[in-house]
């Protein structure tokens, strides 16, 4: 710490050795305040557990659960236990704040994007989104997307706008893909394009840096993204798809975007876009209209100097608050509860109500949320320091 | 911060020391306060517990919470309600943010025991836990229930005997878990389950704020027993006893043929020794369980009347949940309800 830089003019006691010898002490003071802190309140729960005759421990993690948990990615069961049971509950917050961040960025980059449209009508589409959606609380629109995700028909009169496509209000139905051979070996088709297109796209820059002529990759790279897997499919044969199909009560087969999942996903991205894209906007607006100019001076066409100009420097502001942003929209997923969508918070509750150990659910929750947002925030800075203005 | 204030803090910490919970007894606490903390279901249990327009707590649980209080101060004004949901109920009460919770909770042996440490004083309310279905599904019986949607409320028994009953006859079920009973309900209502999962009692409320309630039935089978009934912490055998010889007041004086009309009159006139002795007229009981009077029964009878009447005033067949005394009809009726001799 630079005390040295900001010492004060008359010291409050005086001490020997110094203003660094002072900041030391200050800093010791602190450290052991915060320190008693802490102890004092892990001495104070135990006091208060232990008058109310509670235990503390970990041990019924072990235990049956016998909870229904509705959306799992993972095997589950009631039968099993609690330690799996809120492992089943992190993968849906991981699920539905991995999707939610890509989402949110996408359409807050375009909506940043719109903000600064030199269409009037776009723009203050736009602002007027951005004001309404920052303003209103995140629990209100949730409830707001639930109830209008409940409007849709029944599952009896489920849409089907596509063949084994079906919206209703129990969720989107779509087929599934059976894990077979078939399967793999259309994965492996899909890999193996990606590479494909990968290494020209390395071919075709080069040679631009060679030669200034520039082509386009997407044609022969979509050619063998869609193509490759289906030259699979007639070689090996095509994977076995399971259809959704109405039996009794509900759809039988297939996969589901439950109501539940569906309403979070939205309201989280629409309200977490709304931020990104006020960010966007003003990293875009904080480079300098000479870059501009000289991008234009260049004959490059609008969208390359968005895209290969503005934007690389503007990412350099961006950065720091949309980490913050991806924060804040895993935290926010915690509001899921209120929608019924059994994320970890959710589960969680009803573990601390069927076993009573509050305290043990409460710590395993806060730091599974800290280790989230730490991981998050490690990936975030390692990619804002490899976009930061390096000094050569 | 300046150093002589901190230092000023650091010193008051370390001589008083993290605060200790208090070891004193609960009814000590209670009589202190002046008050009873009562927790009832939040926001609101239609029959049991709910807000009347001046905002006033009613209903069946309400009146369990003001007889107690009758006991313990003779008052039955002298409560507060706190509205819990099914998962803050019960760190709500270890926590001692209530003294009592008054809110159909199920009598378990996991909640009795060494790890929740609470107490089940007595049973008010002997039920099952049911399904409703809507009547256009055609469904008459549980076991069709194969492949449904079921609503249901999280931290309660109903979710894991929900989970035994399609386990044990081999069905496959998805839950729909939503902690705010409204907003469960308003999804079953709008068509997000098949099914809503409760117990019957509590169903019957819930069904009459649905938009169209009769379009709904509740199926007959009784997939579990419970036992529903007010809820202390351990630790305080005289709360848990005062607890328990209200409830009994209130089946003693059915038992008896004790109403509110006619407690005075059999009072003053009766020469029934037992009779004598649970009004107070004769005998010291109300001293003996620490009650605030020795005729805390007569007062209590005087004020809401007896088991019956509470029950037929706030889910008799004459109200909107028209329920049937059924097992909840005294012994003597071929009921359970069953109060230990007061003597």
């Amino acid at each position: 710490m630079s005390s040295t830089a900001l010492a004060p003019p008359r010291p409050l006691i005086p001490l020997p050795g110094g203003t660094t010898m002072r900041g030391v002490l200050w800093q010791a003071a602190l450290a052991i305040a915060v320190i008693l802190i802490g102890w004092s309140l892990y001495n104070n729960m135990l006091a208060n557990m232990a008058a109310r005759g509670l235990q503390f421990g970990f041990g019924f993690l072990n235990r049956s659960a016998g909870i229904p948990i509705g959306e799992h990615l993972i095997p589950y069961t009631p039968a099993d236990t609690y330690q799996r049971a809120l492992t089943v509950g992190l993968l849906n917050t991981l699920r539905v704040a991995v999707l939610g961040v890509v989402l949110a960025t996408i359409l807050g980059i375009l909506l940043g994007l719109a903000r600064l449209s030199s269409n009037p009508l776009l723009r203050g589409l736009t602002g007027g989104y951005i004001e309404v959606i920052r303003n209103t609380p995140l629990v209100l629109q949730l409830v707001f997307w639930h109830a209008i995700v409940l409007q849709l028909p029944s599952v009896r009169q489920a849409l089907n706008p596509l063949p084994g496509l079906y919206l209703s209000q129990r969720g989107l139905k779509v087929p599934a893909l059976m894990a077979d051979s078939a399967l793999f070996w259309a994965g492996v088709a899909v890999l193996v394009a990606l590479v494909a297109w990968w290494l020209l796209l390395r071919r075709e820059r080069a040679r631009q840096e060679a030669t200034g002529e520039r082509r386009a990759t997407w044609a022969p790279g979509l050619a063998l993204l869609f193509g490759l897997p289906i030259l699979a499919g007639y070689v090996i044969g095509a994977p076995t798809v399971e259809w959704p199909v109405l039996a009794g009560f509900n759809f039988r087969g297939g996969l589901t975007l439950s109501p539940e999942f569906f309403a979070l996903l939205l309201g989280l991205v629409i309200y977490t876009a709304a931020f990104i894209a006020e960010i966007v906007r003003a990293g875009i607006q904080s480079v300098q209209r000479g870059q501009w100019e000289a991008a234009r001076a260049l004959g490059l066409a609008p969208g390359r100097i968005m895209r290969l100009v503005i934007l690389p420097q503007a990412l350099r502001v961006i950065i720091p608050p949309l980490t913050s942003q991806y924060l804040n929209l895993t935290k926010n997923s915690s509001l899921a509860v209120v929608i019924g969508y059994p994320d970890l918070v959710s589960v969680a509750n009803t573990s601390i109500n069927q076993t009573g150990q509050a305290v043990e659910v409460i710590a395993i929750f806060m730091a599974v949320y800290l280790i989230i947002s730490l991981v998050t925030s490690l990936l975030m800075n390692a990619y804002n320091r490899a976009v930061a203005l390096k000094e050569r | 911060m300046k150093l002589t204030a901190f230092a000023a803090a650091a010193a008051a910490f370390l001589m008083f020391g993290p605060s200790q919970a208090m070891a004193g007894r609960d009814l000590d606490q209670i009589r202190a306060r002046g008050q009873l903390l009562c927790g009832v279901q939040g926001p609101s249990n239609p029959g049991f517990g709910f807000p009347n327009a001046q905002g006033q707590w009613q209903g069946f649980n309400v009146e369990v919470c003001r007889s107690v209080a009758i006991t313990i101060f003779g008052d039955p004004n002298r409560v507060q309600f706190v509205p819990v949901t099914t998962q803050s109920r019960f760190p709500a009460l270890s926590s001692g943010e209530v003294d009592i919770l008054s809110n159909n909770s199920t009598w378990t042996l996991t909640r009795d025991s060494n790890v929740n440490r609470f107490n089940f004083p007595a049973i008010v309310f002997y039920d099952g836990q049911s399904m409703m279905v809507p009547r256009r599904l055609n469904v008459t019986s549980a076991r069709q229930l194969d492949g449904a949607t079921v609503c249901v409320q999280p931290g309660t028994t109903t979710e894991l005997n929900l989970a035994d009953y399609f386990r044990q006859h081999n069905m496959r079920f998805t839950p729909v878990v939503v902690a705010d009973l409204d907003e469960l309900r308003r999804a079953y209502d709008s068509g997000r389950c098949d099914v809503f999962t409760n117990d019957f009692a509590a169903l019957a409320a819930q069904r009459t704020l649905l938009s169209r309630p009769a379009d709904h039935v509740i199926l007959p089978e009784r997939i579990s027993k419970e036992p529903l009934g007010p809820v202390v912490r351990q630790g305080d055998e005289e709360l848990t006893n005062i607890v328990a010889w209200t409830v009994f007041a209130l089946i003693e004086a059915e038992e008896l043929g004790i109403t509110q009309a006619n407690v005075e009159q059999i009072a003053g006139s009766s020469t029934n020794p037992i009779v004598r002795r649970f009004l107070g007229v004769e005998g010291n009981m109300g001293e003996s369980i620490n009650a605030a009077r020795a005729d805390y029964a007569r007062q209590i009878i005087r004020t809401f009347g007896n088991y019956g009447e509470i029950y037929e005033r706030w889910l008799g067949e004459r109200t909107p949940l028209g329920l049937e005394r059924g097992q909840n009809r005294t012994w003597l009726n071929g009921g359970l309800l069953y109060a230990p001799p007061a003597r």
